[in-house]
């Protein structure tokens, strides 16, 4: 089901329902890719391409790696916490430290056209299906 | 310093205990609370909240702070495999010490929100010598 968020009202209602309900989905496939490493992600699809966002708080756009190869995207990088000296500890929840994770996707993506951007601590990064991975329609003769 | 791996906090839905008008669920942002000699410092993690959508209040001795997650991303997208889900962020807080109001500052960078609370002269002035 394609997303929109035009109405302002049930919008955010209807886009928990539908990221519950690709929850962990098969869409991996055989592939070596699995739940569990930092950073969670979201796969998307929009039109023949894909885009992928990740939740990065705290992590500068200088201490983040983004590789995409074949089918592969690697995001590589590390957050640390200023904490301010002298200052006694109330609450710590926060974590801190590096992370490295590969994700397979099922098709090509051409990487010449892969884009990314972070903003407010969520990462995006766009991955244009290669021309060769793209579905044609056949004209029969 | 060792290579320290970073493992997935899963997102804790709040469990709200007032009603709310809009169905969608709010999720409980992970903070840090460093107390120095003179402020309060507090920090949360709020990925996908905009500076403008930030609101915090203090009524009482009750910190309020709620930020609103920006949906414009996801618009033409269709979800294909999902480890999280997003929502809006709040978390209240009981402030133990006596805050100077009009002082209370705020910086949202990167999706991390900190908000700084000084403490008035008095609550900060008393320190008990041990004889």
């Amino acid at each position: 089901m394609v997303l929109r968020m035009s109405d302002p009202f049930g919008a955010l209602s209807a886009l928990q329902r539908s990221l519950d309900a690709s929850r962990r989905s098969d869409w991996f496939g055989a592939t070596t890719s699995g739940y569990g490493a930092y950073p969670p992600v979201n796969v998307f699809q929009s039109g023949d391409d894909f885009i992928l966002i990740a939740e990065l708080p705290g992590v500068d756009k200088k201490d983040l790696d983004v590789r995409v190869k074949g089918g592969e995207v690697q995001l590589t990088g590390s957050k640390s916490i200023d904490r301010p000296e002298d200052a006694s500890i109330h609450r710590r929840e926060r974590i801190s430290g590096e992370f490295n994770r590969t994700l397979t996707l099922r098709a090509d993506i051409d990487s010449e056209r892969v884009e990314a951007e972070l903003k407010d601590g969520v990462l995006k990064v766009f991955l244009p299906r290669a021309e060769r991975a793209k579905s044609r329609s056949v004209k029969i003769g | 310093m060792a290579k320290k791996e970073m493992e997935v906090q899963e997102k804790q839905a709040l469990e709200s205990a007032e009603e709310r008008t809009e169905s969608a669920r709010f999720y409980r942002p992970y903070t840090d609370i460093h107390e120095s000699e003179n402020t309060i410092v507090v920090t949360m993690d709020v990925p996908g909240v905009d500076r403008k959508d930030v609101d915090i209040k203090l009524e009482k001795d009750v910190l309020t702070i709620t930020g609103l997650v920006n949906l414009s991303g996801y618009d033409g997208l269709e979800p294909l495999y999902t480890e999280y889900n997003v929502g809006n962020y709040t978390r209240s807080f009981t402030i133990s010490n006596e805050v100077d109001r009009d002082g209370i500052a705020a910086k949202i960078d990167n999706g991390v929100l900190t908000v700084t609370l000084p403490k008035s002269k008095e609550a900060a002035a008393r320190r008990i010598t041990v004889n």
